[in-house]
């Protein structure tokens, strides 16, 4: 490592050498080299990385305006042109751990270079920024200070370096909530026996995969008389224009596809098809509207029932497809449905 | 009391030869002859090859429909996959011989699309156990025009009726090692360490319909209300995959032969736990289905008044929703348990891994996230049909370039087991 790496650090006015409470108004500056906890960080960091500045916000102005405070201080940053960025610690002090998040989130985000803040785990900002950033674990006060800018200092000077990255044990980050494949020492039988038989004597066993907790979508009220209105179809199930025009994968889709269906009676083997690919397409190739109900949906149509069909109908494939994915799908389908004047769904799924 | 003894002779290479035979460590197979065996009398078969790919070769095998592994009665009732290309009879007691080290392995014409691929070397060999076996490939052509569960049938038995004809030719050798397993009856005189821990398997198969299918002796397991099963007749070949969709974490027929779940249970059965039974249960597609099995195996767990249960899943996505039924059901009972399952965490891992969750689940085995993306670099010899890459599970259009092609996990044929056949996990960071 011949060259040495520049580094801005962040902090709020307290740490800064601004002031306490009084001063948490204080609009974004700029300090020359490392001031307060940054001389600290210097002993960790010497001699591969140099301290250039320290970028100070107070934590009232940052919180009040996020979003302009985050892109001042941002720029200020920018403007150094660090190679890696160290913010707080935070320990337990909300506003400065939201602050601290939000510098690193964006730094990470626009300048893909290495950006390590500092929390203990309760601080808000660490269930706000952690699926985004490396947060290292401290504890809830300046106590933990030593200790907190020792971690942070190792993790960002890999993180520079390019080096692998270990577990958050070994590391000292804060789980960032991502899955990460490893091999386990013994197969996952022996290990499901072995857990079993811990579970069974009343001793500590660790599952591997906590359940998570679902979002759960309040539903709209019922639609009052489905004479008047217009309905659209979405499906899950794969049905697409035969030759899958958009590519829909057949499992963990990344896209889903809009295809008119104006004019159209009925779906047809000829002109459609699924591409699903975790149940039997037999039966949906014979006749696409077992899965996508247009001729049905045309029937009603036809009898008043409802007003009309929305012209284009949505689909993807709901085969091992992140949920992360679904969200964005249902919230841009949702947008256009919406401008559309669309009030009611038929989702199918298989 | 039921006894079946194993007995393991190990090969250390195959090889085409004047008749198929065991020699020394060597399975020389005699290729005309295997290949009319497969062939069976099935007019549905319109071409067969064979092939040979060992451990450490630069060579891929794809599409797999299954991999099989040959054995052979030696003594007690029955043959070998009952039903199917045995008798009825009830397998498991007796002796059966096993060439272990090797596979017989159907590949060919796509069926499901979710078929997946084995590497013989690079990185796709270590998420595979099936790279480190001999396998015996066939690349089985079939008749125009016959429906895909046809096709699916076809390939099925052709596949079992190559691994009984390779396994006759371990009837006579000496087994290297012979391993004693025994099933004690229920009423049976108290046992030793009658203070262990009583311990039950349930173990799911999938059977949500044409191309998802399990066969017990034979019969589709759609239609079974769970039933108990002696953890034997499974290494005999009882259950069968019919299984073409979801290679990663699809149960082969060879992991049901070797499933490593019986296989702990058995080895730590009177030392750490009393192993007291094995219940067969399904994973169906409608709600009805789910419910009346979950209740039918809770039910049958209790009878056997066990502490605990190890659960084994199949597929993803909707057996998440039984696998999760079956936990609830037994922990209500005071049966505490561990699920096995893979991860659908999203290509980043960012997402929830699960389709369906239960509180009760608190003990959860991983064996890895099937979204995660892989580089395998280009072989020099593939056996198959590469061109279906993109359109199997964990392929995406573009997978295919010079350096090799990049997929998901999920393409990996028992990348993720949940029988928790391989080391794999998914912890998180």
């Amino acid at each position: 490592m011949t060259e040495t790496l520049k580094a801005v650090l962040y902090m709020n006015q307290f740490f800064g050498g601004i002031g306490g409470e009084d001063k948490a108004g204080i609009e974004p500056l700029a300090k020359a080299g490392a001031i307060g906890p940054g001389l600290l960080f210097r002993e960790f960091l010497d001699p591969h990385v140099e301290i250039t500045a320290t970028v100070i916000c107070g934590d009232n102005y940052f919180c009040e305006r996020m979003d302009d405070a985050g892109e001042a201080v941002f720029l200020l940053i920018e403007g150094y042109a660090p190679d890696l960025v160290l913010a707080g610690p935070a320990f337990n002090a909300g506003r400065y751990g939201m602050a601290c998040g939000a510098v690193c989130a964006s730094v990470t985000r626009r300048m893909a270079i290495p950006a390590v803040t500092g929390m203990y785990p309760h601080n808000p900002g660490v269930e706000a920024f952690r699926k985004d950033i490396y947060i290292v674990e401290t504890k809830g006060s300046v106590a933990g200070m030593r200790d907190g800018v020792a971690s942070m200092s190792r993790l960002a000077l890999k993180l520079a370096r390019g080096e692998p990255i270990g577990t958050p044990e070994e590391e000292g980050y804060i789980p960032r909530g991502l899955r990460r494949n490893y091999f386990a020492s013994e197969t996952g039988a022996s290990r499901a026996v072995t857990s079993l038989l811990n579970k069974l004597k009343g001793k500590s066993f660790i599952t591997e995969y906590a359940m998570p907790v679902f979002d759960r979508v309040k539903p709209v009220l019922p639609v009052k008389s489905t004479g008047e209105i217009t309905i659209a179809l979405i499906t899950s199930g794969g049905i697409v224009p035969k030759g899958n025009p958009d590519r829909v994968e057949s499992s963990s889709a990344t896209r889903y596809g809009r295809y008119d269906i104006n004019g159209l009676a009925r779906l047809a083997p000829e002109t459609h098809e699924t591409v699903h690919g975790g149940y039997d397409q037999t039966y949906a190739n014979e006749d696409p509207n077992r899965v996508l109900p247009l001729d049905a949906v045309r029937d009603l149509e036809r009898e008043g029932r409802i007003g009309r069909l929305y012209p284009y109908y949505y689909a993807t494939v709901g085969n091992g497809t992140s949920v992360a994915n679904a969200g964005r799908f249902a919230r841009e389908i949702a947008r256009e449905l919406v401008r559309d004047g669309v009030q009611a769904v038929i989702i199918t799924s298989t | 009391m039921t006894v079946l003894e194993l007995g393991r002779i190990p090969i250390q290479d195959v090889d085409w030869g004047r008749k198929t035979v065991v020699e020394g460590r060597v399975l020389q197979i005699h290729r005309e002859g295997f290949i009319e065996e497969i062939r069976g009398h099935d007019s549905r078969i319109t071409g067969v090859e064979a092939h040979i790919a060992r451990p450490g070769e630069s060579a891929r095998i794809l599409p797999v429909k299954d991999v099989i592994e040959p054995r052979v009665k030696v003594k007690g009732r029955g043959g070998v996959f009952p039903g199917l290309i045995s008798g009825v009879e009830t397998v498991g007691t007796g002796r059966t011989h096993v060439l272990k080290g090797c596979s017989v392995v159907t590949a060919g014409q796509i069926v499901g699309v979710q078929e997946g691929l084995i590497d013989m070397s690079g990185p796709g060999a270590c998420y595979c156990r099936f790279s480190n076996l001999l396998n015996i490939v066939l690349v089985i052509d079939v008749k125009q025009g016959i429906t895909r569960h046809e096709h699916e049938e076809t390939l099925r038995l052709a596949g079992l009726r190559a691994a009984a004809y390779l396994g006759e030719a371990g009837r006579a050798p000496a087994p290297d090692h012979v391993d004693r397993f025994e099933v004690h009856g229920l009423s049976g005189s108290p046992r030793e360490g009658a203070d262990l821990p009583g311990v039950v398997y349930v173990y799911m198969l999938l059977s949500q319909g044409l191309l998802h299918d399990t066969y017990l002796y034979g019969h589709d397991v759609k239609n079974l209300l769970p039933t108990m099963i002696s953890a034997t007749e499974v290494m005999d070949g009882a259950i069968v995959s019919g299984n073409c969709v979801s290679a990663c974490d699809k149960n082969t027929t060879y992991h049901h032969q070797n499933n490593p779940i019986i296989g702990e249970l058995f080895r730590r059965d009177g030392t750490d736990l009393r192993f007291l039974g094995t219940i067969v249960a399904n994973a169906n597609v409608t709600l009805q289905d789910k419910i009346r099995s979950a209740e039918y195996a809770v039910k049958l767990a209790a009878l056997l008044g066990p502490d605990g249960a190890v659960i084994s899943k199949e597929g993803f996505g909707n057996p998440d929703a039984d696998a999760m039924m079956y936990c609830k059901g037994l922990e209500e009972k005071g049966i505490r348990t561990v699920i096995i399952t893979d991860e659908f965490a999203g290509v980043d891992g960012a997402s929830q891994s699960l389709a369906d969750t239960t509180p009760e689940a608190d003990a959860v085995i991983s064996t890895g996230n099937a979204n995660e993306r892989i580089l395998l670099p280009a072989m020099e010899r593939v056996i198959g049909d590469m061109r279906v890459i993109e359109r199997m599970a964990g392929g995406v259009s573009g997978s295919l370039s010079r350096d090799g092609i990049r997929v998901e996990l999920q393409a990996i044929l028992g990348a993720t087991n949940e029988l928790g056949f391989e080391t794999l996990s998914a912890r998180e960071e």
